[in-house]
């Protein structure tokens, strides 16, 4: 990982820039930011540009189950000007429902084509949850169930990624309604590993951040393997912390202050949202450090004064009610609090005032008398000296 | 210490004798019960409940007098070692005992003054814990360097209680290294006393532009090494007087020269550094900040009339006051930027915060406290160990 990304040849650069339509420094800021949300050691950014800038496209094909698009939708309108037309141009999107202009018939033929040519080497994106009540018959394309889909497409693909709270787990479709007698969701909307009974990467959120998920297919490009994930999937560089470690309004929970209602004072003044049913103590994802919209890191759901959802954990977000006081998983709040008035200090008291008086007078009236002393001594010294050499002289 | 010039033949030192017990270990006593209790108190309850500091007044006297000012007091030990083994005038060599002495005992207490100030005091290890250190921290150098030096004069001035107790063989195993010790004991507080400058340098506009400069590390050597002298000269007129011994006026007297100028040194680059960065007139408006100025700099200036001429320099009382003026000088340009010119909060009229501080009874009794065991301390070992130089006995 020596290498730097000056090392990068220029003639494919400027070959990039030609097919990339996108000039080449936004080209290796764009694989400086990828690297660095991988959380790469530096330098690790030429390795990226060289693996985007020559490897051959993966193909990918992007199955859509039990969701509303979403996740697409946040990939694609991403506001960095050149994030669509990089994944588009990183990968070979060869089926995905919302973007292809196929139709039909000739849609599901492109299917079966790149899985024959690329069969082995593919990347298989799922986003939405899969149903499984009744056989699966509550989503079907082209006549085939999402089950029977999945597990073809899965069969010959190099990497399953599955994207989206509903693709990781089930996401917003498997939420038990609440009616009596209700204990599953009315179709059995399950996540990606569950119905392949196998872990496949996820990257859960609702939408998750497109950086993510590019940022795993880059991975994927650069060491041709997927990046370190915890139990459930989820990559470490994206979901290894909780949202409370790095949310900037964590000091104000240290500290004790909380928003306790919408619009209030503290609501106002930016404090904690803890107490409004803020679940980033229990969710991991890194939506403080990256933020959406690369506009920077004050947009999301927190910075803008809504309370974190959970929308990427499995078990709190669409589960937990949104007012609900989230579950402390590694933080317990203080037992005391530090006081909210600041003490400003109250000036000299007549005590301390009097005793410092009284000190400087008891020093000066010491250092006087030692002075007084020392001269006195000096001048009978002299004296003394004045009469000794007298009778010299006189000899 | 072997490393002295053979040609200079001093008095060994000896202990003074007498009694342990008399009006001012008495008095020193009490101070420090006195000062016992608030710390008791203080450690229990917390800072809050004994001194006045708050969010905008970190820093106290316990910072600003017993650490910073007290460890610049104490720099009589590295002065007088530098005079007497870099520049080689063994002539000085009998102050360098009781000049460590006051120096360890200043050292000591001011290292030990910093945990009184810290309000989560049982993390200090941290500071010296390699995974939890800041080394790009000015606090973490003056930190570590002061630890050091401490330690580096408990091991110079070891072999005063080798001779008390004839430890003779760790004495001579002791004085082959010595040199190296010493050499560490110079160089030590020359960059920590810097350091101290320098923890107001990062403070930025928080401190008065007749204060904040970036000279600041050089005002606060300069004047440390000045200061060391008038201790010198201080604790010399004060131990002879105290225990009625004869003062050796012909040490003094030409210290007191070293000692002015280096004071000259000091004033050039800082009246310098004022004109330069144009700060000089707000000296000449009607501010509690200009005030302390004026004091501060009469009590730099004042001992060249004091101790101007080589006459006055040979008595006593004269040098005695000399050097009271220049600690007081020193002490006052540590207080000035720490407390007296610093605002932690600028402007106050937007902010509406407006943070005040001065010490509490409790507070100024620690401080009392702690020089109360360095007179009490110096007392002791004086009396019961070799320090002082054996008194002459001379015929009548």
């Amino acid at each position: 990982m020596a290498a730097s990304i000056f090392e990068v040849d220029r003639e494919s650069l400027s070959a990039l820039e030609q097919r990339l339509q996108m000039p080449r420094r936004e080209f290796l800021q764009f694989c400086a930011t990828v690297a660095a949300t991988l959380g790469l050691p530096a330098g690790a950014e030429a390795a990226v540009a060289k693996a985007v800038e020559s490897a051959q496209r993966p193909s990918v094909i992007w199955l859509h189950f039990q969701e509303c698009t979403g996740c697409s939708e946040s990939l694609l309108r991403a506001e960095h000007p050149t994030i669509e037309k990089l994944i588009l141009d990183v990968i070979s999107l060869d089926y995905h429902e919302t973007l292809m202009v196929a139709a039909g018939h000739q849609a599901e033929a492109a299917r079966k084509d790149a899985m024959k040519a690329h069969k082995g080497k593919y990347v298989l994106v799922v986003e939405g949850a899969i149903p499984t009540k009744e056989n699966g018959i509550y989503c079907k394309i082209g006549g085939h169930t999402a089950i029977d889909l999945l597990k073809e497409c899965a069969a010959d693909a190099a990497a399953v990624i599955a994207i989206g709270s509903c693709a990781s787990w089930g996401g917003m479709p498997s939420t038990i309604p609440s009616l009596a007698g209700a204990d599953s969701s009315p179709t059995g909307a399950s996540g990606v590993a569950e119905v392949l009974g196998k872990p496949v990467v996820t990257i859960p959120g609702c939408p998750p951040n497109p950086y993510n998920f590019l940022a795993t297919v880059v991975h994927f490009l650069t060491f041709g393997a997927l990046p370190p994930v915890d139990k459930l999937g989820r990559p470490l560089f994206a979901y290894g912390r909780l949202i409370h470690e790095s949310c900037e309004r964590r000091a104000h929970f240290d500290a004790g202050r909380f928003a306790m209602q919408f619009g209030d004072e503290g609501h106002r003044k930016g404090y904690c949202l803890y107490k409004l049913g803020c679940k980033g103590p229990e969710t991991y994802a890194n939506c403080p450090t990256l933020g959406f919209n690369d506009v920077g890191e004050s947009a999301w759901p927190v910075a803008c004064g809504h309370p974190c959802i959970g929308c990427s954990e499995k078990g709190v977000g669409f589960q937990k009610p949104i007012h609900a006081v989230a579950k402390m998983l590694n933080v317990v709040p203080p037992t005391q609090y530090p006081r909210i008035s600041e003490d400003v200090g109250k000036g000299a008291s007549f005590a301390s005032a009097a005793a410092l008086a009284a000190i400087a007078g008891a020093a000066a009236g010491g250092a006087v008398m030692v002075a007084k002393n020392l001269g006195l001594s000096h001048q009978a010294a002299e004296l003394e000296k004045a009469k000794d050499s007298k009778p010299k002289a006189e000899v | 210490m072997s490393t002295h010039s053979s040609s200079h033949v001093h008095a060994k030192p000896a202990p003074v004798g007498g009694p342990l017990f008399n009006a001012v270990t008495l008095i020193s006593g009490v101070l420090i019960l006195t000062m016992a209790v608030i710390l008791l108190v203080r450690f229990v309850y917390g800072l809050g409940s004994v001194t006045a500091l708050n969010d905008g007044y970190p820093w106290g006297i316990w910072i600003a007098v017993d650490v910073v000012i007290g460890s610049a007091f104490a720099c009589g030990g590295f002065s007088v070692a530098m005079l007497v083994y870099i520049f080689n005038k063994g002539e000085y060599h009998p102050l360098v005992r009781p000049a460590l002495l006051a120096s360890l005992l200043g050292y000591t207490l001011a290292g030990v003054g910093v945990i009184f100030d810290l309000g989560r005091w049982w993390n200090v290890w941290n500071m010296f814990w390699p995974g939890s250190v800041n080394p790009n921290s000015v606090m973490f150098e003056v930190a570590v360097c002061i630890t050091a030096y401490i330690m580096v004069m408990w091991i110079e001035f070891a072999p005063t209680f080798f001779e008390k107790f004839g430890m003779d063989n760790a004495k001579r195993k002791l004085s082959k290294f010595m040199f190296a010790i010493i050499a560490l004991g110079t160089l030590l507080p020359m960059m920590h006393q810097s350091s101290l400058g320098t923890l107001l340098v990062v403070m930025g506009e928080q401190v008065h532009p007749l204060w904040q400069t970036p000279t600041l590390p050089a005002l606060y050597l300069l004047s440390a090494i000045t200061m060391g002298y008038a201790v010198v000269l201080f604790e010399s007129c004060l131990a002879s007087a105290a225990y009625r011994r004869s003062i050796e006026m012909h040490l003094l007297t030409p210290l007191a020269k070293v000692m002015l100028g280096m004071l000259a040194a000091f004033l050039i680059l800082r009246l310098g550094d004022l004109v330069v960065r144009g700060a000089l007139p707000r000296a000449f408006g009607l501010s509690l900040e200009a005030v302390f100025f004026w004091l501060e700099m009469l009590c730099f200036i004042a001992p060249f009339f004091v101790i101007g001429s080589a006459a006055n320099r040979r008595n006593p009382a004269k040098l005695f006051v000399a050097g009271i003026l220049l600690m007081l000088g020193g002490a006052l340009l540590r207080l000035n930027g720490f407390l007296i010119a610093y605002q932690p909060v600028i402007g106050v009229e937007t902010s509406g915060v407006n943070f005040s501080y001065f010490p509490t009874l409790p507070e100024l009794l620690v401080t009392v406290g702690m020089f109360a065991i360095e007179v009490f301390a110096y007392i002791v070992i004086t009396r019961r160990f070799p320090v002082l130089p054996r008194e002459e006995v001379k015929p009548a």
